[in-house]
């Protein structure tokens, strides 16, 4: 298209990246304010983060989530990519239709239906809620996501290569492991980065699934933001979304590097 | 043909007591409705380069993968040194393929691509670099070892994958288009470096080809595919100077048909008859190899090359046509003239350039005699 | 190789059966059971101990009661209906805001683009929660967003944004736009620039070569996009419950309060399941518009 970019285009560029990035400058800002007053600015301070490594019950919650978060996307990236091999290389078995339905529907379940229905199931068998239940639901909502994307890799994945391994003498368990694995590894690790943010994110299903005890850091947040706006929370966004924005920023220069890096290779590789 | 001249005649197809290394018999392969290989019989020898020739969906590469275990046959045996494979899955055959796209694993270097096939074995570390190392030599890639598939250039990924599928020493090498993604200059080179390969390690090669000129080139025998069916097999030189059809005729280099009502001729060579082809023009002299009846319709096939073109008729030859060049195709080393006859027919006919190109004899519109000799050109009946 | 094939399938095939089949399925038959002041409270419960007269007897007991309730209440069908609404509106919106910048990205210079889609694609990594609260210090009646217009002199008393449904337009607008904006984007980066060019090279004038050949093309993004931002706001629950206030009404809300505040199981169960009732219908669209897709690329 058009090298050189019309007004129009550059003002809807514009106006739509400060409608997306606006408010979470606004809380970064407003992080650093002495006034526990939110909408009054009263000076640059960094009390409340200060504030925040103090308070106990928030680590605790911080730490409870990490835990949920590491073990769900683990189990999750397992699970899910053994579905996606189902889906994509097993042809047709019994029940396949309902399998692909049961990894579909998750998808779009409302958060609070599948909270609702887990946490009814809990009860049903007797199992005390805690951490553990509420692992047990982050890993089966977050499969379903790992299987979708894994599987769209699978999907455009050169069959002949397990053929050719196959055909050179190693079974099919050995091709798996040492030539269809390496080689959908990025897309089994974006399935876990995409699981681990989505457990580090819910909000609705641990609240269902959650038991007295346990605390994950977003119903923390909840039941504080739910009060009004608060300097301490701006703070721990603030730590979120850096941690977030400079994990997603630096993976794309290394993307792009890498695939720099590949085409000046494959010069090159053309030339000698 | 550029065949290299063997000091004893390679043809074990033609020694009664010959083993053949692989044995296709009725050979059939149905997926739902659609029959991709039908009642196929087929024998190749050990050392022999042998090529499945045929236009896109003929069957050929479903014919290959059946013989590597990807596919298994739906009716018919395959046996492999006299061992019956219905049962035996591609890792475990002594056959490897060479695939199309090449299928090199990205991931892993070219020095270890080579020896995938090596470690499965379980073969000793030493035995490994050794091999590697050789297979490295054969194919002119020891600087690349170290480099993976996508730093080198595509024919040199062409030799990792040959590299790659001889190193386990397979008695069998099946080739699946393997010249297809290089260029026209690099593919007639590679042609030769694969048969010097073939020659040097003596493995049996079956090559899976679209490109008739390869197949001509590289093959001791060549099968032509079409629909699922196999035409005709035969040496290049057979196939070429002997099809025993239209199709195959039409299928390899150009040609001629005349179609035409054919009565034998008395008192001339054997097998001598003679052609009715049309009002006003003289039967064509023609030699048919097995009996034909008064009247039936035959196909006369005659290459362009074996047609000479002169303002008067040759009386060496046995047979003349009179008619206008209509065109005039110009290809530096040769000419092709095509020329119509009264009766509507077109003929083309090749002459080589041997003079300049000022000094030219014929030109557009030109009426020229076309003479040809009596076993120029073959009788066929379908 | 059987036995693996088997476990394979089997392991997930077993893990989704017994967490997102069954306790589904335990949420229809709740929704057909009767409230009790029991633990668990409804009833009837099913004993498994009487074999097929405890099947019949658990059969009998069922009632369609919590759907006629659902019925009667206006809460509900009101609540449905907003809800409806408050999605429909807001993905309207969405594709409003959208279609420009997703415009303006696939116009920009080719060495652009991997950033602005990496700029597109990173507030969905960050917290949901944290995106949504963000508005609240900026919609408020003393927030960001009145001060800044009395400032200007634009108004003269502070607008009612906050715990308005219009706060919830917005929340679901900014936080759904990623998902409108990548399969709009998708679809007009495959377009072909020459058929613009084709378009107006006969004639047509810049605008009418959009509206007649860009638009129409981009078609298949639209509609995903829309079904991607439409379903999850429908049953959406923390976007009204944080800027919504009291008195807007949507149907997770309501499920979720029947639930934890009313304790009354067999009403939020049959909500859910009239909620997926719902859902049903833009879900099959979706998947059609997803396949037609898909044979049109292939």
């Amino acid at each position: 298209m058009n090298k050189r970019l019309s007004w129009f285009n550059v003002t809807s560029l514009s106006l739509g990246f400060a409608f997306l990035y606006l408010p979470m400058l606004i809380l970064i800002f407003y992080s650093f304010n002495a006034s526990k007053l939110v909408t009054v600015w009263a000076g640059f301070s960094t009390k409340w983060y200060v504030a925040l490594m103090h308070d106990q019950p928030f680590l605790d919650a911080a730490w409870v989530t990490l835990k949920i978060a590491v073990s769900s996307s683990t189990l999750a990236t397992v699970l899910g990519t053994m579905a996606a091999i189902t889906l994509v290389r097993m042809g047709r078995f019994p029940g396949r239709t309902l399998f692909s339905g049961m990894i579909y529907a998750p998808l779009v379940m409302p958060d609070v239906i599948t909270g609702l229905s887990l946490l009814l199931l809990f009860i049903a068998i007797g199992l005390d809620r805690g951490i553990f239940t509420i692992m047990l639901a982050h890993t089966t909502f977050s499969m379903c996501y790992v299987s979708v994307v894994v599987s769209s890799r699978l999907l455009t994945f050169d069959r002949s290569l397990e053929e050719a391994s196959m055909d050179l003498g190693a079974s099919a368990f050995t091709t798996f492991r040492l030539v269809t694995l390496p080689i959908i590894l990025p897309a089994v690790v974006s399935g876990w980065l995409l699981a681990f943010t989505l457990s580090l994110d819910d909000l609705v299903i641990a609240s269902f699934t959650t038991g007295p005890s346990s605390t994950t850091l977003p119903i923390k947040i909840f039941s504080a933001v739910r009060l009004g706006v608060s300097p301490e929370i701006n703070a721990l966004s603030t730590l979120m979304i850096t941690v977030v924005a400079v994990g997603v920023v630096s993976a794309s220069l290394i993307s792009k590097r890498a695939i720099i890096k590949q085409r000046r290779e494959e010069q090159e590789g053309e030339r000698v | 043909m550029a065949q290299v001249k063997p000091q004893i005649v390679f043809d074990p197809w033609n020694d009664p007591k010959a083993k053949p290394l692989i044995q296709c018999r009725s050979i059939t392969k149905r997926f739902g409705d659609f029959t991709a290989i039908d009642t196929i019989d087929l024998n190749i020898y050990e050392k022999e380069f042998f090529a499945l020739l045929g236009p896109s969906g003929c069957g050929k590469t479903t014919l290959m993968r059946m013989l590597a275990g990807f596919e298994t046959p739906t009716e018919g045996k395959i046996t492999i040194d006299g061992q019956d494979v219905a049962q035996v899955p591609p890792n475990k055959r002594a056959v490897n393929m060479m695939f199309q796209s090449y299928a090199l694993f990205p991931h892993l270097s070219v020095w270890e691509n080579i020896a995938f096939g090596l470690k499965r074995e379980h073969a000793p570390k030493e035995r490994i670099e050794e091999r590697v190392a050789e297979m490295l030599r054969l194919t002119r890639l020891e600087k690349f070892a170290r480099r993976k598939p996508h730093q080198i250039s595509g024919g040199q990924r062409q030799r990792v994958a040959l590299a790659r599928s001889l190193a386990k020493a397979p008695k069998l090498l099946l080739l699946d288009e393997p010249l297809g993604a290089l260029d026209k200059k690099l593919r007639q080179d590679t042609q030769f470096e694969l048969m010097d390969i073939q020659e040097r390690t003596g493995t049996t090669f079956v090559i899976v080809t679209h490109d008739q000129e390869e197949a001509m080139t590289v093959a001791s025998r060549v099968a032509v595919m079409n629909a699922g069916e196999i035409m005709q097999i035969a040496t290049p030189a057979d196939i070429y100077e002997q099809p025993n059809s239209v199709y195959v005729a039409d299928f390899i280099g150009d040609v001629n048909i005349i179609e035409g009502n054919a009565s034998p001729v008395s008192g001339g060579p054997e097998g001598a008859i003679s052609i009715a082809y049309g009002e006003g023009q003289d039967p064509v002299q023609a030699i048919a190899t097995s009996p034909v009846t008064e009247g039936a319709k035959v196909f006369y096939a005659i290459r362009p090359e074996k047609i000479t073109v002169s303002h008067q008729p040759d009386p060496d030859r046995a047979n003349h046509a009179f008619g206008k060049i209509i065109d005039i195709a110009y290809l530096g080393n040769i000419s092709t003239y095509r020329v119509q006859l009264a009766n509507g027919q077109l003929i083309s006919a090749t002459m080589t350039n041997a003079r300049r190109l000022e000094r030219r004899a014929f030109t557009w519109e030109d009426e020229v005699w076309l003479s040809w000799t009596r076993t120029a050109g073959v009788v066929l009946t379908k | 190789m059987n036995l693996r094939r088997l476990l394979l399938i089997s392991v997930p095939y077993l893990w989704l059966t017994a967490l997102f089949l069954v306790p589904f399925l335990i949420v229809v038959k709740i929704s057909l059971s009767t409230t009790a002041i029991a633990i668990p409270p409804y009833t009837p419960t099913l004993d498994l101990a009487q074999g097929w007269a405890g099947f019949k007897d658990f059969l009998s007991q069922l009632s369609f009661d919590n759907f006629t309730f659902l019925t009667q209440d206006d809460l509900y069908w009101k609540a449905y209906l907003s809800s409806l609404q408050i999605a429909a509106l807001s993905t309207l919106f969405t594709l409003i805001v959208a279609y420009p910048i997703a415009y303006g990205m696939a116009r920009a210079p080719d060495e652009w683009r991997p950033t602005l889609l990496m700029l597109i694609i990173l507030p969905f990594w960050t917290s949901f929660l944290i995106r949504v609260y963000a508005w609240m210090g900026i919609l408020s009646d003393e927030g960001l967003l009145n001060q800044f217009l009395l400032w200007l002199g634009v108004i003269s008393s502070p607008l009612h944004i906050m715990n308005t449904s219009k706060a919830v337009y917005i929340g679901i607008v900014y936080t759904y736009l990623p998902f409108m904006i990548l399969p709009i984007y998708a679809a007009l980066d495959k377009m072909d620039d020459s058929l613009n060019e084709a378009a107006v090279d006969l004639g047509a004038s810049r605008l009418s070569a959009f509206w007649l050949v860009t638009l129409p093309m981009s078609r298949p993004g639209v509609i995903a996009g829309c079904f991607l931002v439409f379903i999850p706001a429908l049953g959406e629950y923390v976007i009204p419950q944080l800027l919504g206030g009291s008195k807007t009404l949507m149907i997770g809300k309501v499920l979720w309060d029947e639930f934890f505040s009313n304790r009354d199981w067999p009403v939020a169960s049959a909500v859910a399941v009239v909620l997926l009732v719902i859902l049903i219908v833009p879900i099959v669209l979706f998947q059609r518009n997803q396949q037609k897709q898909q044979e049109a690329e292939s």
